[in-house]
């Protein structure tokens, strides 16, 4: 098994939870995305980031266990909900709200916004608005590392929703195959758009099977429990690395807003969504943790007040920032050989 | 510091709605995701949710109140403890700082600077490049060369595709690649067209160079998708940063007595997309040194085939270094009385209506497009310039077609050279027939183009 440089396990230990130092790490960037989306959906209703966005809050957990399991190097892909991902996979919060809100400092200079967003240098590979597209383009990003005979791995996001694309079984089919180093994610936030995923899966209770016919291991994973899904995520990549091929998990998660800025939500009670934020919130879980084991409130505090800092700084930023020069209307569009 | 909390935008359209409730009163601590409040859009009664958290301190709307704009301020935020502004409205903070009219009056200034037309004017053409001695080799062993060149040149080069690996190639284009690079780079993939299309444009974006080999062009309809959403416009939607140096290649167009599903023509479909190239090889030559330049390229290019010259024999330079620029027409025939434009199969049918037609003591310039997408049509207008008489001929349908790409731009560019209206010779506007007799009746002939060129001169 390759050592992970960003393992947050103390060794040996069977208690599958982050230990205080990685839960801190946890609590930061969960807070971080969550602060963030908040921001967004803010300037969203200012007027300020048009168009489609779709906010990340309530799946904090998924993204940022997940990616305190990888490695430098690893491939990371998702769908249009893509911020959290972003913002765990280290990119610059500044860069990320100046593209959703349309400005030339934004990673894709303005041209992406909210749903296309890419960094080479973090391994990011998008940000992809068609469903189901990115698991196809995923196993591609695996298909690279084995071809360059590297032992990094690439982890593809989709929601429940995408996992009835036809594509998605095509992909599993060839990741199986090939033995490719993919990890499937299934972010499970029990809707797509308006449908339940009882309305749309005929294997709505266990869709971490779906990977069953290939071969491809499976595991369901209580997706707000950030140690949870650290855990699981370790054992995944491990597997991958090996050389094993494939691995599906699926993140038991919930996202409290709409579908998208424009969603009313009505296919859903408040209660439900009552009960799961006051029970199950991922940042509340994590931080009563880190009370429990002798972290001050002052010390979270400062830490929120950090956040808040940095989304503020992230704000101004992207406001203040030019729209594209017209000129970057006609660039881009090809590479000059 | 006491914020306002402005009439949110709910959907991408909104621009007023009516506060039907407020959930929180005066005074009520709010802490961020707290429905505070109840929002009618001309779509549906949406919650909005408080960002920031403190008391509210005032509500600035009532409930009810119909016509609220969005971005005036509904209510006043406080920190606790602190006090409410008297004048309503007077934070400031949270107030956009570009109002929507700049935003609109910038996106006019970006259409107005430049020309309305999307075509650029053509300069002069460049002779081609005279590669010197040629042997004669088939289409087929034209592009297995180009791959088999190109790929020793470059590791990160690998073919993939249908029966492409032990088969040999379902119509043995790629014959001996197997051997020669072993199976790590000449992949054998499942009929699942759409996943290993994703699977080889994903692997493009992190810099390796995929020749994706479709079983013919129809089946890339079973991944157009990628071919288009994922492969030419990541680049754009990443401002630059994620380019796709991929090659999708298949035979295209009509084959023989095949049916109506197995044979049409793409150059349309594929041509219309920015951010593609697009290339439709007629001779052996043109097949290799295109193929070459499309791998080497770093967008995704298309290239059309066509299975019908698969065994055609045409010289080619035996040069080791012999490549063909993407985007380069080239004169087949120098004439002087019509141009005759066509690409793939159909310079065939011009270069035979051009023979019938010098016996009647017409002569007619051929031009073979070679690139559909960058169009050379420098090159054809200078052509127009000289015999002031168009005719285009294409296997594909003649609506939206490249037929009636070339003539707009002729118009455009070279509108008072024409002595007559350019025609258009294209393939019947009917889904491919199985009978001979109606096959050969819905694709172009030579003695079609002849009597078009008659009507002309």
């Amino acid at each position: 098994m390759a050592d992970t440089p960003t393992s947050n396990l103390a060794a040996g230990r069977n208690d599958p939870s982050l230990d205080t130092e990685g839960l801190k790490r946890a609590f930061h960037d969960m807070l971080l995305i969550r602060r963030f989306e908040e921001r967004a959906g803010q300037l969203y209703g200012m007027g300020l980031i048009g168009g489609f966005c779709h906010l990340y809050i309530g799946q904090e957990a998924v993204v940022v266990g997940v990616q305190m399991a990888l490695k430098e190097g690893d491939k990371i892909i998702t769908s249009y909900r893509d911020h959290g991902q972003m913002i765990a996979a280290g990119m610059d919060p500044r860069g990320v709200m100046a593209e959703l809100t349309g400005r030339a400092t934004g990673y894709s200079r303005g041209k992406g916004g909210s749903m296309h967003m890419f960094s080479r240098e973090k391994n990011f590979y998008g940000g992809h608005g068609i469903v189901g597209a990115q698991v196809a383009l995923g196993i591609g990003l695996a298909f690279a590392n084995k071809y360059r005979g590297t032992d990094e791995v690439s982890m593809t996001y989709f929601g429940e929703g995408a996992s009835n694309q036809g594509q998605v079984y095509e992909s599993f089919n060839l990741a199986a195959l090939h033995k490719l180093p993919c990890v499937f994610v299934i972010e499970n936030n029990r809707y797509g758009m308006g449908t339940s995923v009882e309305r749309s899966s005929a294997a709505s209770q266990h869709l971490w099977r779906n990977g069953e016919p290939w071969g491809i291991p499976g595991k369901q994973v209580d997706g707000m429990d950030v140690s949870a899904v650290n855990a699981a995520t370790r054992e995944a990549v491990a597997y991958c690395r090996a050389g094993n091929g494939p691995y599906l998990l699926e993140m038991s998660t919930y996202r409290y807003r709409g579908h998208s800025m424009s969603d009313p939500a009505k296919y859903r009670q408040r209660s439900e969504v009552d009960e799961i934020r006051q029970k199950h919130d991922p940042i509340d879980h994590v931080r009563s943790q880190l009370l429990a084991s002798g972290v001050e409130e002052a010390e979270l505090k400062a830490v929120e007040d950090g956040i808040k800092a940095v989304v503020a700084d992230a704000t101004e930023f992207a406001k203040t920032s030019p729209e594209p020069d017209p000129a970057e209307l006609y660039t881009d569009v090809l590479v000059e050989a | 510091m006491a914020t306002d909390i402005l009439m949110p935008a709910l959907s991408p359209t909104m621009t007023e709605g009516k506060i039907a409730r407020w959930l929180k009163k005066e005074g009520d601590a709010v802490s961020s995701g707290d429905v505070i409040a109840e929002i009618e859009t001309d779509k549906a009664t949406m919650e909005v949710e408080a960002v920031d958290e403190g008391v509210l301190g005032r509500i600035l709307v009532p409930e009810g109140t119909e016509g609220v704009a969005v971005n005036a301020p509904i209510a006043v935020l406080v920190a606790d403890g602190e006090s409410v502004p008297e004048a309503g409205g007077a934070a400031q903070s949270a107030a956009p700082s570009v109002a929507p009219e700049k935003v609109e009056a910038a996106a006019e200034s970006a259409t107005s600077s430049k020309p309305a037309t999307a075509t650029v004017a053509p300069s002069a053409p460049e002779p081609e490049k005279d590669w010197g001695e040629t042997s004669e080799i088939t289409v087929r062993e034209a592009l297995r060369d180009a791959m088999a060149l190109e790929m020793r040149r470059d590791p990160d080069v690998f073919l993939i595709g249908e029966e492409v690996g032990q088969y040999q190639g379902a119509y043995k284009v790629s014959q001996g690649l197997l051997d020669e690079f072993g199976e790590g780079r000449v992949i054998d993939m499942p009929i699942t067209e759409h996943g290993f299309t994703g699977m080889a444009t994903g692997a493009a974006l992190t810099g390796l160079r995929p020749i994706v080999e479709f079983m013919t062009m129809n089946f890339s309809m079973q991944a157009i998708d990628h071919i288009i959403n994922s492969a030419a416009k990541t680049l754009y939607m990443s401002g630059g940063q994620m380019g796709c140096p991929i090659v999708f290649r298949a035979p295209n167009g009509a084959a023989s007595r095949v049916g109506a599903q197995h044979s049409q023509c793409y150059a349309s479909w594929y041509g219309h997309v920015p951010g593609l190239k697009v290339v439709a090889p007629w001779s052996a030559a043109d097949a290799k040194g295109l193929l070459r330049a499309a791998i080497r390229d770093p967008n995704p290019v298309i290239v059309l085939e066509n299975e019908m010259l698969y065994g055609h024999k045409f010289q080619c330079p035996v040069d080791e270094d012999f490549i063909l620029p993407i985007g380069k027409a080239k004169i087949e025939r120098p004439g002087k009385d019509v141009t005759l434009v066509g690409f793939s199969i159909s310079v065939g049918t011009a270069m035979a209506a051009a023979d019938i037609l010098a016996e009647q003591g017409i002569d007619a310039e051929v031009i073979n497009l070679r690139s559909i997408r960058p169009l050379d049509i420098a090159t054809i207008v200078e052509s127009v310039k000289k015999t002031s008489r168009l005719v285009t001929v294409e296997e594909g349908w003649p609506f939206a077609g490249i037929g009636a790409e070339i003539v707009m731009q002729i118009i455009e560019h070279a509108f008072d050279w024409l002595d007559a209206p350019p025609v258009r010779v294209a393939g019947v506007d009917v889904p491919m027939p199985f009978a001979a007799n109606l096959e050969k009746l819905a694709l172009p002939q030579p003695d079609w183009v002849v009597d078009a060129v008659r009507k002309l001169v």
